[in-house]
């Protein structure tokens, strides 16, 4: 999976939006917005955080420097321990044409030391957009690690990683009564995932704000889980 | 106490009995299998905990490895009277203890059948063998 190979799969697949979300690093993603570039993909940059619950959150950020500073955040929670590559693969940092500029020392398969109310605050105050990952996964998922979606957590959407469960979480949801939006994502580890389920956005532009207003159903703007392809 | 724990919150449930022990950290799984009556031996820490625990009817929550229970979990644990307790002990050494304890008792169970496992040593359970 490397920046130049990501986006042309992202391309053939038929994607104008994808987010760059490695697991509790936002290393790779300037480089994927690099290799993106004269292209009609657009990239966000971003990771999928493990807090401490083990909950996965996907976090976006309009700039990749705002993804890297959270980067900084992540990092000093992280244990001081160090990858072991025999275990857990090779953690390699790559450039916007797919060479390896270097590796990541520090393991990352881990949980870093914040609770998914602190992550979800630190990312908003960040500017950032935070969705918790999968819910409809039992394992690393806001809802499987803590049982329900915690009444007071401000999030304003969370992923599914199958259209065909919506709405079964949808119809779990329903008795807190609040507007959520609902998104569906490949979650993709390989080239062959991406695209593997899509969400439709309808936007002014693809921008993390106009995301942001959609979820919200603001102004028009609207998401729509599309048919498993 | 017994066990050695450490009250942190809700200590006006504390005179519910045990009536079985559950040691999971999957708060799903928890809502779904925890017998009425537990102990639950989790080492989460968030508000959750304290909902899925009034939930199961838990007898209280022991929170393990030396992890304190986040301040909001604390407020309801104790607006609801469910004892959070903690332990620097493995979930591991202290579900051991729990369980050795609960093998002192004499099963509530009394008759429910032979598909009792709400205590792990249970009397009848070893007479049926």
């Amino acid at each position: 999976m490397t920046p130049p190979a990501i986006v042309r799969a992202a391309l053939r697949a038929g994607l104008d939006l994808i987010g760059v979300t490695d697991h509790n690093s936002a290393a790779n993603a300037a480089a994927v917005l690099a290799a993106a570039r004269g292209t009609p993909l657009k990239v966000l940059p971003g990771m999928e955080v493990q807090t401490k619950e083990e909950v996965h959150l996907v976090c976006l950020f309009a700039r990749a420097g705002a993804a890297l500073a959270w980067q900084e955040a992540v990092y000093r929670r992280l244990p001081p321990k160090d990858n072991e590559e025999a275990f857990f693969g090779a953690q390699l940092l790559l450039d916007a044409r797919g060479r390896e500029r270097r590796r990541e020392k520090r393991l990352l398969l881990t949980s870093a030391a914040l609770t998914v109310t602190e992550a979800v605050a630190e990312v908003l105050a960040r500017g950032g957009l935070v969705i918790p990952a999968h819910v409809d996964r039992p394992a690393y998922s806001l809802i499987g690690m803590l049982g329900f979606l915690p009444p007071d957590l401000p999030v304003t959407a969370l992923e599914v990683s199958r259209p065909e469960n919506a709405r079964q979480v949808a119809g779990d949801l329903a008795p807190q009564s609040r507007r959520l939006a609902l998104v569906a994502a490949s979650d993709a580890h390989t080239l062959a995932d991406i695209g593997r389920c899509v969400t439709a956005f309808y936007l002014r532009s693809a921008a993390l704000s106009e995301i942001s207003r959609a979820l919200r159903g603001a102004g028009g703007r609207k998401v729509v889980i599309e048919p498993f392809v | 106490m017994r066990l050695g724990l450490t009250v942190k919150a809700g200590r006006r449930g504390l005179d519910r009995e045990v009536l079985a022990g559950y040691t999971a950290d999957l708060l799903s799984d928890v809502m779904a299998r925890a017998p009425r009556g537990a102990l639950w031996v989790t080492l989460q820490t968030h508000e959750n905990v304290v909902a899925v625990a009034l939930l199961i009817e838990a007898a209280g929550v022991v929170i393990t490895g030396g992890r304190e229970p986040e301040e909001a979990a604390c407020r309801r644990a104790e607006s609801e009277n469910i004892p959070l307790l903690t332990t620097p002990e493995t979930t591991f050494a202290i579900s051991g203890k729990l369980y050795a304890l609960l093998g002192e008792k004499e099963c509530l169970c009394a008759g429910s059948g032979p598909t009792c496992t709400s205590i792990p040593l249970c009397p009848l359970a070893q007479k049926r063998k």
